[in-house]
């Protein structure tokens, strides 16, 4: 016999980051202490999550720029990565990530970031992920993300 | 002996590192998340942080987030590059690759200790270590190239 869905409400607490949170994206970071530091929120679009970084002054890596910290950048996009893997695929916990290669391509500006991650590949203990972030627009990122995620 | 590593540099002036203190002590982020410098030796430059409840990735765990680690290895990769030219130029993070070998232990200060292994005229090549209890046993590691720039000059500003 299937059970019918339970319904639960938003303000309770999730242990895993997928099935649970496949209503609220915000649920995704709701258990990252971190991700609220940094601020960031996702949104939501079909199946596809993209990370929005607001511009906050103590996220500023060089005052005299001024410009975002770089370690900013590359977290933002490895929490983006995190979700949308998060929400592709239905694991336990947060992935966590074995390596990630970061490649600066522009100075980040003291605006709101944005980013996306695409998911390549899901296999048995590893998953391969991509990330670009941008600011004004997407087709000229200022980082983009390649890490991999232990899925097992 | 750094402060002859550069030709170019004054040798009555006090080695560029002497500054890293209070460099970071002035970046924003590195302030936000409590990161100050230890110093420098044989191995490198070392900074640390200590561990904090808003840091953390996994409140089951209480282990740090990942990229609380990135930004720490890449601000002390980006310092071992300006210790080794030993003057302000501007330096930017060109790749950053990081291996995350193990989770750091929760309430235990984490280190960073980068060293620069070449430095051409435009490029630093860095190769980095986190650790938390002894470096032997690390948490990350990290490999980085950094582009160094010579600063522009601003107009009226009699720097040539």
């Amino acid at each position: 016999m299937e059970k019918p869905p339970i319904e639960k409400p938003m303000s309770e607490k999730i242990t895993g980051p997928g099935a649970h949170a496949r209503r609220d994206p915000v649920l995704l970071l709701q258990n990252i202490p971190f991700a609220g530091f940094l601020g960031v929120r996702l949104e939501l679009a079909g199946d596809e999550l993209t990370g929005h970084l607001p511009f906050s002054p103590h996220l500023i890596g060089n005052p005299m720029l001024p410009a975002l910290h770089g370690g900013v950048i590359g977290a933002f996009m490895e929490i983006t990565a995190m979700s949308q893997l998060g929400w592709h695929a239905n694991f336990e916990h947060m992935p966590k990530p074995i390596d990630v290669t970061v490649q600066y391509l522009r100075s980040g500006k003291p605006v709101d970031t944005y980013a996306r991650a695409v998911v390549n590949r899901v296999g048995r203990t590893v998953a391969n992920v991509d990330v670009s972030a941008w600011q004004e627009s997407r087709h000229h990122p200022i980082a983009t993300l390649q890490a991999h995620f232990l899925t097992g | 002996m750094a402060a002859f590593s550069n030709p170019g540099y004054p040798m009555n002036q006090p080695p560029f590192s002497d500054m890293f203190g209070a460099i970071i002590d002035n970046t924003p982020y590195m302030k936000a998340i409590g990161a100050y410098y230890v110093g420098k030796s044989e191995d490198g430059i070392t900074m640390a942080l200590p561990w904090r409840a808003d840091l953390v990735g996994d409140p089951e765990t209480r282990v740090v987030a990942s990229g609380v680690v990135t930004a720490l290895l890449d601000n002390c990769c980006g310092m071992a590059v300006w210790d080794k030219v030993n003057e302000f130029k501007p330096v930017a993070t060109l790749d950053l690759r990081i291996d995350y070998m193990r989770p750091a232990w929760p309430d235990q200060e984490l280190k960073v200790t980068a060293k620069c292994y070449k430095l051409t005229r435009s490029v630093g090549f860095v190769r980095a270590f986190a650790y938390d209890v002894t470096p032997d046993d690390p948490v990350a590691a990290a490999q980085s190239a950094f582009i160094v720039s010579s600063p522009v000059p601003k107009p009226n500003s009699g720097v040539a």
